[in-house]
Order: structure tokens, then sequence, then C-alpha cells
């Protein structure tokens, strides 16, 4: 990009604090096509004089050096395709947190200056794919989050295919007569309407069904999905542009409660069994086929229990209370007594426990259920009730309110499992061979589980989350997936309730609606929304060494047999994980490469070694180390002169390059500082702190071989709230580099 | 049916109302989103963590204000209200009324004004623990990232701000100004308020102000809140040594709040952790009468529970009042034992629910239940979201939300 202008504001104390017109000889060393000074660059008049210069100096990239990136977005919002913007941060990062009118503060201003002309010299237009796209929605699973979600999406106005394995739809509530209360009073059941529901979504003109069906195979990206629909007649191939699985969930498997006395007596039933008697309308006990004249409900069977399912399902407590209601109703003379550890009725569900609680066949009592004991006659024994240390009821039928277990397939063991078979095959020692023996014996139950069917390098499915769920790792953001355009719903992606199963699939309907839509703009989706750059690889000089298609978070690379990544570019998320992992720097976006960067290392200024003063390059993630620095330089506390930030998308974008060439130039030291990492970390693109990590690992050898100090490299996480802690970590790394004393390689 | 054309209204900036419109408009339609407060957020923004990570709202919240800005579909228009409606073909015109803008869109944040202001308010952010300058910016990442006046606390004739803003950003003449604006599809999302804690003598709330409400802990735990993030006894501001968390406190009683507000039992498992992580000698006792962690959430109660010196007591907190020792006593009635229990503590967190934001008579006249949350009316085009609509925590509230987007959208039955 040749046309740039540079634009320096005089606002906020900039004028005051630094000698501008030293600036502005600086950057026209450059020679920009345009130089201009304004008193408040973001005010109207400002930002008039920015439009102004780019449309009469025909300019391509404008530099401004103002404020933070962060403040005055809608100010300087210009067309991407027409103008690039580079925006320097002179007052957070410089006069908001050094002293006025010094020749460190100058420095530094000066740096940065000359860091961000570079990088937007290095810049280019971002020129994204518009397509028409394929609209149609691929919904998995015809229980209530999926036929809910077929519904939502054919609202939307897109096409649905619903696959269904089968043969007819409305999974478990397809088999309930009654639901809980989803609205006023929440006092009473609800007659379940599903079959009316069913009847609408078939007769829906842009919904086509495939029952006793399943995907045999899904490849291809956003907008462009190719789905092979196997049915009973044959295979049909078709466009989707996206998918939302909602394939639910199946109860725990019983007979691993024998203390509970499943199996050993007919009379101990699960929720599901005892769903189907009163569905037929028939309770009866199964022994002697009596109408039993008290049933025990025992919750949490097998849940919130380590040795079986350690999570809460969420919709046990409601089942139960449900079924209750309904043996009331339908068979006064029974009784009924639920044993409880907590019960889990939230929001308004509360009214209705408090109206079965009111009713007179019922009890409830808190306990831990010890044993399910007797074969036609049950005793269930308790210890720690409400009603003393232990207790023995009598029982005539025992309801085992067991939890749910999702019914997805672990993607990436799948393919781990695929890849330790393939080892076993070409190993070229016995070693090698009975270690991937050993995996594919670990692995071996994974076989035959796929769902999706996936033509994906990282595996056939979904990546899972704890227990099995495909859910999102973000509480701010439910739908999140680590495959883009793909998106769980139900009770497939967390434990729920039906009625909130069913909101389930409107939301992940909108996400898949929203994804198709954006891959036809050519544009990313969370957490990026709207970036129209796409990467590009330069595979001539590739490698083939895999580590793009293996640390891609989202599974955008596949790779042909050599393994030369293929680009599924609308997978992409935009993090540069891919462009961090690249040993041979082939990888970038228009605006954000490793040689932008590295050119920015290499604009800076290293002073010589007898003038003492370290210079520290400080790679910052944008989106929580970064705010983390602007907050404190609002506070304005100050931090050490020499450190140079360059904000990063991610941590995982980091090529090691850039730390080599640092120190290489005679940096003193460099430091990373970006999410928290591990399992509740906050990082936006899931891996990029972890992968930022490991590599930092594997360059601490290196260091140590060039005879350079490892505490020269430092990696920190910082929270987006840990504005305070800024001066201290950048200050106390400074510290650290003086205690060292100058790099080594300075003046080399 | 609405008119497609017409954007669709969302009615209050906290997490639901920003997801319903970013999902909205990153699918493609028009949005405008209202905001009552000048900053967007809501009650999240003054969370110090969510559970069951415990990590910061504001990092989520940084990527939902990016989106907010870089969405050429959005329009925020933040210190407004709707006052009145009526239906056309297609939607409503809704009349917008917006607060005087004593501070414009000039502000640059740079904080000239503040340093200058000789009038201080209570910190309405930080639940009117401390005190700010009338002129201030509401809190560290604020969004829009613009400084906000208090204009009944000026003394009269100052125009000390005015003087000191270089920016010219600064009307203290200012007028509320009114808007019509043609909408299709309307989602309320007002979200909620505590129940005030004043409303329960019994348990303290409003006598003793070492007895507060858990929205309170959470600004006492924030870096930006009135003590930097350190939790102290207000009476003293000593750490405290004891502290205890009443459960269902004006909750699941047909007295106060019939309903259950669904949040508070996991808002206090992570505050107790907020207190063990400062004082890991402090002793916390959470009284409760169920445990309700439902979910992945039951990952939080293990963690909590294995906690040495956290004991989970089943039991139903009837009083607390002041001790002769300065501290409080706490009356339980043990539901296990059917004793009646005293504990004592030096803090005690009343762990009250959640009132739903939606006033009787208000202008967009939302149907409302017998508790108070909003009813979708969806041939008025009319759908009501997160905790306006039932009580729920903010990742049900998300996915809420993105649900009501998706029911608006084809509401207006255009491809979105």
């Amino acid at each position: 990009m040749e046309r740039l202008g540079v634009f320096l504001c005089a606002g906020c104390g900039l004028g005051d604090a630094l000698d501008l017109g030293a600036l502005e000889s600086v950057t026209q060393e450059s020679k920009p096509a345009h130089l201009s000074r304004h008193p408040c660059l973001c005010s109207p008049e400002g930002v008039e004089s920015i439009r102004q210069a780019a449309e009469q100096g025909n300019l391509e990239g404008a530099l401004l050096g103002a404020c933070s990136h962060r403040v005055k977005q809608q100010e300087f919002r210009f067309d991407p395709a027409k103008l690039v913007v580079e925006r320097v941060s002179l007052r957070e990062q410089v006069v908001w947190s050094h002293p006025a009118q010094q020749e460190d503060t100058q420095q530094l201003a000066e740096d940065l200056l000359k860091m961000g002309l570079t990088k937007l010299a290095k810049a280019k237009p971002a020129a994204p794919i518009t397509d028409t796209l394929a609209p149609a929605v691929l919904v998995v699973g015809g229980g209530q989050a999926g036929l809910e979600a077929a519904a939502a999406a054919a609202g939307l106005g897109h096409p649905v295919l619903l696959v269904e394995k089968s043969g007819s739809l409305g999974g478990h509530l397809g088999r309930t007569r009654d639901r809980l209360p989803q609205g006023p009073s929440y006092e009473e059941l609800e007659p379940n309407r599903l079959a009316d529901r069913i009847a609408e979504i078939q007769a829906h003109p842009a919904i086509r069904i495939f029952t006793s069906a399943r995907v045999r195979a899904l490849r291809g990206q956003p907008g462009r999905f190719q789905a092979e629909i196997e049915t009973l007649k044959g295979v049909e191939s078709v466009e989707v542009g996206a998918v939302v699985q909602a394939t639910g969930a199946r109860p725990y498997d019983a007979r691993r409660l024998p203390h509970l006395g499943y199996g050993a007596s007919p009379n101990v039933v699960t929720s599901e069994e005892l769903e189907t008697m009163l569905f037929a309308g028939s309770l009866r006990r199964p022994t002697d086929g009596k109408l039993p004249e008290r049933v025990v409900f025992v919750q949490c069977a097998g849940s919130r229990d380590p040795n079986h399912l350690p999570y809460c399902s969420a919709d046990c407590c409601g089942v139960t209370l449900r079924q209750m209601a309904a043996i009331h109703r339908d068979y006064p003379r029974v009784e009924t007594v639920t044993v409880y550890r907590d019960m889990r009725t939230p929001g308004q569900l509360e009214r209705f426990y408090a109206a079965v609680q009111s009713h007179a066949a019922s009890l409830f009592t808190r306990g831990e259920v010890e044993a399910v004991e007797g074969n036609g006659h049950l005793t269930v024994r308790l210890r720690d009730s409400l009603l003393g240390p232990s207790l023995s009821l009598d029982a005539d039928l025992v309801v085992l309110a067991v939890g749910m277990v999702p019914n997805s397939a672990d993607g990436e063991a799948i393919r781990a499992l695929r890849d330790a078979r393939r080892r076993v095959e070409k190993a070229e020692s016995e070693t090698q061979r009975q270690e991937a023996q050993k995996l594919v014996d670990q692995l071996g139950h994974h076989q035959g589980t796929e769902i999706l069917n996936l033509e994906y390098r990282q595996g056939p499915d979904l990546p899972l989350l704890r227990y099995g769920f495909p859910d999102s790792h973000f509480i701010c953001f439910p739908y999140e997936t680590r495959r883009t355009g793909i998106y769980a719903a139900g009770a497939l992606r967390a434990p729920m309730e039906a009625g909130q199963a069913a909101e389930d699939g409107w939301g992940a309907a909108l996400k898949a609606v929203q994804c198709i839509n954006a891959a036809a703009r050519g544009e990313a989706v969370h957490p990026r929304a709207g970036d129209p750059e796409l990467p590009d690889f330069f595979l001539q000089r590739c490698t083939q060494c895999k580590r793009c298609t293996e640390e891609c978070p989202f599974g955008t690379l596949n790779e042909d047999e050599k393994g030369t990544p293929q680009l599924n570019a609308l997978r992409c998320r935009r993090c540069g994980i891919c462009m961090g992992a690249c040993p041979e720097r082939i990888i970038s976006f228009p605006a954000y490469s490793v040689d932008a960067v590295a050119s920015m290392i290499r604009a800076m200024s290293v002073p010589e070694e007898f003038e003492e003063k370290p210079r520290i390059l400080a790679l910052m993630c944008e989106n929580d180390a970064l705010p983390a620095l602007d907050a404190a330089a609002e506070k304005r506390r100050q931090w050490n002169p020499w450190v140079r930030v360059v904000p990063v998308r991610c941590l995982g974008s980091v090529n090691l390059v850039w730390i080599a060439d640092s120190l290489s130039r005679g940096l003193d030291g460099v430091i990373l500082i970006g999410c928290k990492r591990g399992d509740d970390n906050q990082c936006h693109y899931v891996r990029g702190s972890e992968l930022a990590h490991t590599r930092l690992g594997n360059i601490q050898e290196t260091l140590t071989r060039l005879a350079l100090e490892p505490e020269r490299v430092k990696i920190v996480e910082l929270a987006h709230d840990e504005s305070e802690r800024i001066p201290e970590i950048l200050d106390g790394f400074a510290a650290t580099l003086e205690d060292l004393g100058p790099s080594p390689l300075k003046g080399f | 049916m609405s008119d497609p054309s017409l954007p669709l209204l969302v009615v209050g900036a906290g997490i639901s109302g920003i997801t319903a419109a970013l999902e909205a408009a990153e699918a493609g339609r028009p949005v405008v989103l209202l905001e009552k407060e000048a900053f967007v957020g809501g009650r999240v923004i003054k969370s110090h963590h969510y559970f069951p990570k415990l990590c910061p709202p504001s990092c989520g919240m940084e990527i939902n204000t990016r989106r907010l800005e870089r969405n050429p579909r959005v329009r925020v228009i933040t210190q407004a209200e709707v006052v009145a409606s009526r239906p056309i073909p297609g939607g409503r015109e809704v009349t917008v009324r917006q607060a005087p803008a004593y501070v414009n869109d000039r502000c640059t944040a740079c904080g000239a004004c503040s340093s200058v202001c000789p009038a201080k308010v209570d910190d309405s952010f930080n639940l009117e623990m401390g005190q700010v300058p009338a002129i201030r910016l509401a809190h560290a990442n604020a969004w829009p990232h613009r400084y906000l006046l208090d204009r009944p606390a000026c003394p009269p004739e100052c125009r000390a701000c005015v003087e000191a803003c270089p920016h010219q950003a600064i009307d203290l003449a200012a007028r509320p100004t009114e808007e019509t604006l043609q909408v299709g599809a309307t989602v309320v999302a007002t979200g909620w308020r505590p129940y005030p804690i004043a409303k329960l003598p019994e348990l303290g709330g409003g006598r003793h102000p070492d007895v507060i409400a858990n929205v309170q802990l959470e600004r006492l735990a924030a870096p930006g809140g009135p003590t930097g993030g350190k939790i102290l006894r207000p009476s003293n501001g000593q750490p405290p040594r004891r502290v205890a968390f009443v459960q269902c406190a004006g909750s699941r009683d047909v007295n106060h709040l019939p309903y259950c507000s669904a949040v508070c039992c996991l808002a206090s498992l992570k505050q107790a952790l907020y207190v063990h992580e400062q004082y890991p000698e402090a002793e916390i006792a959470i009284y409760y009468i169920d445990r309700r962690a439902p979910g992945r959430n039951e990952d939080l109660l293990t963690r909590v529970a294995a906690v040495q010196s956290v004991r989970l007591v089943k039991g139903k907190v009837g009083r607390v009042e002041p001790s002769a020792d300065g501290a409080l006593l706490l009356t339980v009635e043990d539901v296990e034992s059917g004793r009646r229990l005293e504990a004592s503590a030096d803090l005690v967190v009343l762990a009250t629910g959640m009132v739903p934001n939606l006033d009787h008579g208000s202008a967009l006249d939302v149907k409302r239940d017998a508790d108070g949350f909003g009813r979708d009316s969806v041939e008025l085009g009319l759908l009501v979201a997160g905790v306006a609509r039932r009580p729920e925590d903010v990742a049900s509230s998300v996915r809420d939300a993105t649900g009501a987007a998706a029911r608006a959208l084809a509401a207006a039955g255009r491809r979105a």
C-alpha cells in the first residue's frame, strides 16, 4: 500500500506532552502522501478532514496518531475496501501513561508511529469473496430441539432438511402425555401438543423430512456444505448452508445402578419406563400387574455422583413432579413419595413444585438412598433423611429418576483413534506399533459412533466439552462452536428441560441462518463478526509440517494426501492461530501478517548498549490484555517507557519468528500478555493462549543455546478486569531485564 | 405479521438485549437498541465474575461492544425510553425520549471535567456504596465511552466542567429530545432489579450495615468497586472473619417472591469463593433450603463443598440481629435436626432474588403474569427475553434472547 495519509491529533493532552512537530518530521521520512495535525481528530470536523484528505489525495491507508483503537470506533469507521485505517495509541500508550515532555516519552511516540506506518504500508485492502450460497439448513435430530430448529429456520425463510434416525418424529417428548407448565399459573400440567406441532412441520412446504435416516457424509464449509443423506430408499446428496445438530440425549443406563435394585426387581423402573406406563394409561406393578399403592421416586439416581454422572441433568426433578402430578390426577388412590438431595425447580417451576407438594397424596423427603431391596414388595433404605439418620420406606414401585447422557460423538477421539490405527499399520518400529495399539485399545469404543461424519482433518464430529456435551465453553456465547456453521442444540448441547430445548432450537437456527448470511457476505462469524479478511496461504513454500491443520481450533483446514493444507475459507474465524503456527511464515491476512509485525519490530529504535535504555516488546491480546492496558492508562497509571506494545488478535497468532527477530535485533526482552488458559480458559479462540504457552516452552531451549537467558522471554496471563496489574507486570519485567544486563546480541 | 423492512426494536441493552440485537443484526436485519442507562451492559457489567467459570463479564462485553460498534445495521440509543407506542401496519410507531445530552459525543473521555467537578454524588454504578464526582465515567469500560453528568447535583451557577472541557462536549442547558421511530417486531429485554433487602428487616436488611445484598458483594469484590476489590465489612472497613450467606432471602416465600430466582445459589457459591480467596482463614456458612446447581454448574457446588472453611447448612434463616460483641446473630431453623440453631457472623449476605423490570402501564404494554414476568404477544410482534421473561442465569438469558430474536424475525416473515 503506497498512498498513505498520516493524521496526528493534538487533543487530550497529546499536543502538550509531545513535540508533534518532531513527530511530523519523523513521519515525513517515509514520505506520506498526506500529513496533517488536528486539534481534536475525533470531532466531526476532524473526521471530515480525514475524509476529505482521503478523497482528494486518493489515499489507500490512513494512520491515525491519536487514541486507542478501542475508542471512537464509530467516528473512525471508513469503508475498509477503500481506506485501511491503522490507529496508533499515542494517548493511552504514551501520554496518559508516561511523563510529559520527556525524551523517553517522545521516543516511544516516535517508535509507535513508525511501527504503525510500517504495518499500514504492508496492509492490503480486504477482498472478501461474496457469493450466492446454499440457503438450506440441515437439522440432524427430530426431537423437541430439532423440530423447533426446523420450524425456526423455515420461519426465517430458509429451506430445511430434517434428518431423523428413527421412524418417527418427536423424540422423548413424543412419548409423553403431559408437559410441565410453560405459562401461568405454572401450577397445572399442560397437555402435550407435540403431535399438532409435528403435523404443522410436516405440512410446511419449506421443510423436507427424512426419517429412518442418517447423515452419511458432510463436507465443505458454511454456505457450501454437501451432505449425503442415507435413507431406506438410498442416498441423496444435498447442498446446505449450515447445520444444527439436535441429536438429544438418552437416559443413563440404570443397569449400572444395581444398589438401587434395578435389574434385581422388575418393580424398580426408570422414569422413562414409568412414562411408557403413564402414556399407555396403565400404571401397573410389573410383578403382578396390580395398581401400586405407593410409588417411591428416587432422585439423582446415578446423577451428581462421581462414579456415574458427575453433573446434574437439570430435568429429572421436573420430570418426577410431572409424573407425580399425572399419578395424582389419574390414580387418586396411589401415594407418591420422592426422595431427593435437593429439589431443583428453578424459576416459576417452583410454583408447580409447591402445587404438587400440597397434594394430599404426595410426600417429599430429603435423603440419600443407600439401597433398594426386595423383589415384589420393596424397601427403600435412606440415610441422612429429614425424618431421621436412617429410615426405611415401603414401596411397591420404585422409580429411578436417572439422568441424561448426550447422544454425541467425540470427534477428536474418533480422529485420534483413526490416526492410531494408521500408525499401527505403518509403524516403523515395534515400540511405535505397540504404543499406537495401546491407544487403539483405549479409544476403541468410539468406533462406529459417528453422527455427522464430517470430512474434516480434525475429526468427523463436533469436539466435546466436559461430560460428552458439545456445549460452548463461553457463558456469554452459549452457541459458540468449534466447527463454524455447525451448531448444537437442545439436550445434546447441555442438560436441559424440554421447554428450554425448544427455545434452544430457535436460537441455534438463528445462528445457522446468520452463518449462511455472513458467508454470503464473505464475513467472519463470532467473535470477529463482520471481518471481511481472509487468510492467504502461499502454498508453494509449504513444507507439509501440518502444524496449521493440527492447531486450528476451528477445524478450518483439511489436508491433501501429502499433508498440504486445504483452506476452507468460510470456516475460518480469522484468529491467526495458523499464522502463529507456521514455521515457513506463509500464512497471512491482508492487514495482519507475520511480515507486517516483523516489519514493525524492525521499525522500532534499539538504543546502543552504552545508552542504557533497554528495549522491550510486549505482544498483547487485543481482547483482554489491551483493554486492561487502556484502562490502566485512563487511570493515569504509569509504566516503563522502554516497552513497545504490539496488539495481537490472539496470543495464538504470535509467530515465534517475531520473538527471534526481536532478540536478534538486540531487544532486551519480549513479553506476551494474554488470556487465562486451562479448563476455565478465557481465550476467545479456545486454544490460543494454551498454544502460545506450549510454543514458548519450545523456544526456551533455543534461547539457552543462543546463550540468552530464558528470562528474556516471558508469558503472563491477564484478565480483562486486571488493569491494576499492568504497571507491576511491565515494570517487573523491565526490572528483571535490567538485572540481567543488556542483551548480548545488541549491536550484532 | 410485522413488516420485515422495518427495523427490529430491542428495549434494554443488558446481556439479553445486546444479544437479541446483535444476533438479529448479524443475521442481516436493521436493529434499534434502546438503553435507559448511559451505558450498555445492564446488570452483568456490575458483576465481578460469572459462575461457574469465575471469569470477568467485561471480557465477553468487550466482544459485544466491538460487535455493536462495527455492525452498520445496529443503532444504539442510550439514556432512552419508549414513552408512547401505537400500532401501524406491520409494526408500531414508538416515541423514544432521550434524556438531555449534557455530555455529547464530542466527549473523548479525557477526564478534564471530572478533575474540576466540585459536586459529589452517590456512586450508582457501585450501588450507592461510595461517592464520585457528579461528572464521571460510569465505569472503566463504559460503552459508549463517554462521561456522564448527574445534572441535579450541580451547584447553582457552577460551570467548572464546561470551562475545563477542551472539546465543547458539555452543554448544561441540554434538553430532552423525542424521536419517532417506525419499527417492526419488538424484543423487550428490560431485565431485573434486586428484591430490596429493606423489605427483609427480620433478616437485618436495611437495619445493620454488615447485612448486605448479594449484588453489593459483587461490587465489593470487583476491582472497580468502592473498596478496589477488597471485601470489607461496611460498618468498620475491617476484613470479615465469619461470613454467612442467607439463601432464598425473600424468595420461595409467599410473603415476598413465591418463585425461585434460579441464580442465587450459584451466586452465593461463587461469592463464597471470592471471600475464601481473599481470606482463606474466614469461616463461611451457606444456609440453604435446596442447593440448586443445575447441569454442569454442579461442578461449582462440588468445588465449593470441598473447601474446608465453607459449610453448607440446610436450614432457613429466620432472624438476623446484632449481638453484644458487634457481630450478628443468626437464628436458623435446622431442617435436618428440626432444632433451632444460633450462629454468629460479622458479615451477612442476603441472597435476594430478581424482580422483573416490567412496570405496569408502560408504553409498550407488555402482558405480565402474576409474578410480574412478561409474556410474548406474538400477534402484536412483541416478544420478551431474558429475566424480564423468567428468572435465569446469563447463559440461559443469552440462549433465550437469541431465540427471541429468531421469533421476532420470523414474526416479521422474511428471509433473515
